[in-house]
This record gives structure tokens, sequence and C-alpha cells, in this order.
């Protein structure tokens, strides 16, 4: 099981015969993703990597009946291929592109908002089902399917947790990376409700970074509901002086605000475990999970 | 990006928002010109950068002389490491009322906010910490924009907190709706992260003018704003191309990597992904080192841009050990270990060197670099702690 995607799901692929699009297309295929067809202005018709291309996401979605989409354009046009995957009736978009203008995803998020989409990203290494269908790209061999679900804002940081939960036999469910633009199509609030109703996931990792308010609003959505799963979390950027952007867009200490501490201190108060290294995820994921079955 | 204020109040004038008249001055002659045509004029530094005020960046002046006395003493000093090249000289205000009128990104929101206070001339940060209920905001739709009812609400609800402007309210807020939604046309029309002004000044007369602004445009978006790039980078920098701009971060930024300096530290930190860098340094810190950057190489971390990475690292004589920690995921360790091994051979690089590599064929990578005489790390907190080791024992 898992969340959000599976071996059912049916990808069309935004962007397929770009360089980074036809290169991560063939990664997913190797996956075992369904990819079942490509969009590209101007080149409908044709063929690649064994799926029929099409010039609009609408006329792929008939053909097809893809249901998620992959976007990987360049970052002038990814909030125009978001909405058009929005407005064609998919239920998920998962958008990669890094570098696309903030205001323009501001007007993106709100188009999606007035349709049934879920969007991930931007600026986000995709989502995987372990063993089943990744869109994005999160390397093919790092996964095992297992029992953590694992929902991140970076990107290397959440190969290395998969790595590690599955080297220690734990394994993952699903990891999602939700990226790390300040305006992002879905936060730790969209994901966690998806694992507390998969029952195959038992515990969630939660990798969070400084900038903006994500991880204090995680730490009272687990607080206000009773999340019950064990949730073991991680953030990036204790020695990040403020008022510098640490790679990512979103990766900004607004005055005292989005500090590694505060965030720390907001999920450890909500009772999740806190821990500094990737070695200390997988150990207190180990951990949380021996106890609850004793 | 953030404008100078000359920049931000164009931008403001050309929405049809009202600015005191003004001359930009880059000698104390254009400045004594400048108080010659306009009369009384403030005489104020141009640097991105806030606390000019404190810094003595501003001053009043009434005649010529006093105008050329003053840009000569401005124009020779350093605001916050910013250097000051030019001033904007502008006719005073005759101020009955300080307001806000400002637009922000609001990440929780995902939509711009638009905010407007009563309590001008002061730091909207600081209101909003001390007295968070005299700023009125709206979050307005982003393709249809603040409508004129919703700027009203928040101009009635920010306007009760003046008292002295209780009679006067109506008009102030009908004058409101359409400079609100000015500003808030620009700020998407300019990519603005922030777009505000303050003091937005009631005059005497009855105005509404933009005493003093500022705009900073989303970095992802200046290759929309080529030409407000090109005049800030001119306005910056002076003959002898000192911007005030940290050296290190300003040449990572001509060579197109993603850089952050902290001036001091003793340990270069390179790494992929920004998570994954951003807890390097906190490794290096945890065992009492300190780092010297933050540098992301990206995904797939090539080994030419190892090379170039690890030359920009080394440009601070400070640093005396380098510490990188790459996940190969699509890349394989072994070509990242001999990208490695081959930038620190044509680099010629003297300083202790540990690499922590972990991913598709790490082993393979790990006797590259052995036999290299690069200490290999197998877990990121060991290798940072051998590589504060190393260095500590070179101080």
């Amino acid at each position: 099981m898992g969340v959000l995607i599976d071996r059912s799901t049916r990808v069309v692929v935004q962007g397929i015969t770009g360089r980074e699009g036809s290169f991560h297309t063939q990664q997913m295929q190797a996956y075992g993703t369904r990819v079942v067809a490509g969009v590209v202005p101007g080149k409908g018709g044709s063929e690649t990597l064994g799926v029929p291309v099409f010039d609009t996401v609408r006329e792929a979605v008939e053909a097809t009946g893809a249901d998620a989409s992959f976007v990987i354009v360049p970052p002038p046009f990814a909030a125009d291929a978001v909405m058009e995957a929005a407005a064609a009736g998919l239920p998920l978009g998962v958008c990669v592109t890094e570098g696309t203008p903030v205001l323009d995803m501001v007007r993106a998020v709100a188009f999606v908002e007035r349709t049934s989409m879920r969007l991930i990203g931007p600026n986000c290494p995709g989502v995987m089902t372990a063993g089943q269908c990744k869109i994005g790209f999160i390397p093919n061999h790092v996964a095992r399917p297992g029992r953590v679900g694992v929902v991140a804002r970076s990107g290397t940081l959440t190969y290395e947790v998969i790595q590690g939960l599955s080297q220690a036999g734990l394994g993952e469910t699903t990891a999602v990376g939700i990226g790390g633009d300040p305006v992002l199509g879905s936060t730790f609030t969209d994901i966690l409700p998806l694992f507390a109703a998969d029952p195959h996931t038992e515990a969630v990792v939660l990798v969070g970074e400084i900038g903006g308010a994500a991880e204090e609003q995680a730490a009272r959505w687990i607080a206000e509901t009773g999340f019950d799963k064990p949730v073991i979390a991680f953030i990036s950027g204790r020695t990040a002086p403020p008022g510098k952007r640490m790679g990512h867009a979103g990766a900004i200490i607004s005055g005292t605000t989005g500090t590694a501490q505060g965030k720390i201190d907001a999920l450890r108060g909500a009772g999740a475990s806190i821990a500094d290294t990737i070695e200390g995820v997988v150990r207190l994921a180990g951990e949380r999970l021996a106890a609850r079955a004793g | 990006m953030k404008l100078l204020e000359h920049q931000a109040k164009r931008q403001l004038a050309r929405a049809g928002i009202e600015v005191p008249a003004g001359r930009l001055a880059r000698t104390p002659e254009e400045a004594a010109a400048a108080a010659r045509e306009l009369g009384r004029i403030a005489v104020k530094a141009q640097v991105p950068i806030g606390g000019r005020g404190k810094a003595g960046g501003i001053a009043v002046v009434d005649t010529p002389e006093d105008a050329r006395r003053e840009a000569a003493r401005i124009l020779a000093l350093q605001i916050r490491g910013y250097p000051v090249r030019s001033l904007w000289c502008e006719t005073g205000l005759e101020i009955d009322q300080e307001l806000y009128l400002g637009v922000a990104l609001d990440r929780d929101r995902r939509r711009l906010a638009l905010m407007l206070s009563a309590a001008g001339g002061m730091e909207i940060e600081q209101v909003a910490a001390e007295t968070p209920e005299k700023i009125a905001r709206l979050w307005p739709d982003p393709f249809a924009g603040p409508q004129a009812f919703e700027v009203r609400e928040a101009a009635f609800a920010a306007l009760a907190h003046a008292p002295a402007l209780r009679d006067r309210r109506g008009r102030l807020a009908a004058a409101l709706v359409p400079l609100a939604q000015s500003l808030h046309r620009l700020a998407i029309a300019s990519d603005a992260l922030t777009c505000e002004i303050n003091p937005l000044v009631l005059t005497g007369d009855g105005r509404l003018v933009a005493a003093d602004a500022k705009l900073e445009v989303d970095e992802n978006a200046e290759y929309r704003h080529g030409d407000l790039v090109a005049e800030l980078a001119r306005d910056v920098s002076g003959d002898d191309g000192v911007t005030g701009e940290d050296p290190y971060e300003a040449e990572a930024k001509r060579r197109g990597l993603t850089y952050v300096h902290l001036p001091g530290g003793t340990i270069g930190c390179i790494g992929n992904g920004a998570g994954l860098v951003m807890n390097t340094l906190d490794l290096v810190q945890q065992v009492g080192g300190r780092p010297n950057n933050f540098l992301d190489v990206g995904g797939g971390a090539s080994a030419d841009r190892v090379r170039e990475s690890l030359e920009m690292v080394l440009r601070d004589p400070d640093v005396r050990g380098v510490f990188i920690n790459i996940f190969g995921g699509i890349t394989r360790g072994d070509e990242v270990a001999r990208g490695v091994v081959r930038a620190r051979d044509e680099l010629g690089m003297t300083v202790p060197l540990v690499v922590r590599m972990t991913g598709t064929n790490e082993e393979e990578g790990r006797r590259i670099l052995t036999e290299a005489g690069i200490v290999p790390g197998v877990s990121a907190p060991e290798a940072a702690r051998a590589i504060v080791e190393l260095v500590g024992g070179r101080t």
C-alpha cells in the first residue's frame, strides 16, 4: 500500500522530450511506473520512449486515461503546465521544476485550489511508493517496501532517509518530497492525514528545514488530531544565519521566524522524536516501532 | 533583489502613485544643484539595506551649500558595509499623518497579503510584534486583485486606531482603494516579494504621498526584469566595482554557484542538495567546528561542478579544511570520487579534505578516495568529526 500513487497509477509526462524529462521518464519506466503519455505542445502525434506524445494534457488524458502528471518543464512554463494539468481534471500533479517565479506559483496554486487536483511541489524530488511507482527524481535503488512514511522538504536528505530505513530493514510505504519553495502545492499537514489513513504506514519521518512555519503547523496538527503513529523529525539549518537563502528559495529565516530551534521545540512538544543525524532518524524509527509493537 | 529607494519610487510613480519630486545625485555638486532647483530637500543615501537614518545617511538641508556639504559627508559613508554611491534628493512633505501600505508574500496563505496601518513610519515588523491589531490585512485573489470593498474594510479597520482621522475616514478609505489596487498590480507586475510604502504620508492638503518605498524582486523572476537588474548593478557598484555585498558571495553569483559565506569559519562545506548541505554545516558545528560556507553543487554533482565548487570554497584563506558530503543517487559514487581526486590535484589543494559519500557504488568510490590519500567518511557525523580534528590540529 502507500499513499498518492501505486502500481495502477497512469502517468502523463509534461516535458517528456526535454533532456531532464526524457532521462527521468526512462528512470521511472525502469522502476515500473506506468508512463502512458507525454505532452509537448507542437509535438503531438509523435512517439517517444514507447509512449504517444500529445499537444495538450486534455488530449493525453482523453486518449490514455492518465490520472497523474509529472511536470518537468523549465521554470517560466511550470505554473502554466501545472494549471493545464489541473484543468484537464487530473487528480494528482507532481512538479519538480526548480526556480519558478513565486508569484507564478501563487496564481497556479489559487487555480489548482478550484479544481480537484492535489499538487506536489514545485522544486521537489517527487513521490515514490516503494516497489510500485515513482514520479520524480528519487533514485530507483534506495527504497524497499516497508512500514515508514516519509515526508520531506529536501531532496537528497529524503534519499538518505529512505536508504537508511531500507538498510535497517524498516522500509518505506511512500516517500513524498513536498519541495523547497516558499509557495507549495502541498505541505506537511496535507500529507500527514494520508499517512494517518494508510494502514500500512506505521510511523512517519518528517524532514524539515528553516524558513516558513510548515513544521510548526505540522506539530499543531499532530497535537490537535491526536495522530497516534510515531513521528521522527529531522530539521536542517541550525547554523543558518538569518536573512540568507540557504539553497532552497524557501529556506530563509526572516527576523526570528522560521528558525530550526522553533521548529524542533514545536515538534518535540507535539510528541515527535527529534533526530539530528540520518543515523539518528533510522535508530529512533526502529526504537519507536519496536516500542509500539511491544 | 532589493531595489534602491529611487528605483522603487520610479516604479510607484509609473503605477500612478504620487511620490515627492526628487533628483538623483552622484556628487556633492549634483546635490547642490538639486537644492537650487527644489529648495528645501532631504538628502538620502541610496543603499540596499535598512537603518540608514540611524547611520547618518539622511540629512534635511535648506541651502545648496548645506546640500553640498551633507552630500559630501554621506557619500563618504559606508552603511552596514554598503558604500554610498548615490543620493536621492527630494522635496520635503508637510506631514499630517503617517500611514503604512504594503504588499508582501504570505507563505502560509500562499497569497500576497495587502497590509494597511495607521501606524506608519515605524518598522512594520515591530508594529506586528507589539500591536498586531493595528495592522489590517487582506489576501486578494491573485487573478482578480483586491476589490474596492475589501480595501475599504481594511482601511476602516486600520483607521479605527487613528482617532484624529475619524472624521476623514470615508474620504481616506475611498482614496486608499485605487492606491492599494495600484500597489497590488505593481507587486504582481514586478514580481515583488515585498512592496511597501512606509510612511505613506497624508499631507496637510489631504494628498497621500509615498515618502519612502521598499521593493524586493523575487530572484527567480529576475529574468523578466533585466532592466531593473542592470540599473541596480550600475547604481550600487562604483568605479572600483565594490558593491558592499560579500565579495565571496558576489564571486559565487558570477560563477552561478549556490553559495552562502559564513565569514570567520574555517571549514569549507560542499554537498548536493540544500537540506543535505544545511545538515552538513550543522554537523560540523555540533562537533565544535566552524563552517565557512554553504555550497550546494546541485543534485547531480558532476566532476566539473565539484571542481568549480572546491575552487570557490578555497578562495577564502580562512578555509583550513574542506568537507565534501555527497549522496550519490543517480550520479555514481565512483564518478564523484574520481571528480574529487582530479579537482584536488588540478587545484594543487594543500588543506585537508574529507569526503563522505553514500549511495550507488559507494565502496568503489571510497577505495578511489583512500588510494588518493583522501579521508573517506562512512557516516556524516564521523566525517564531520574527522575534518574538525584535522583542521584543529593545524590551527
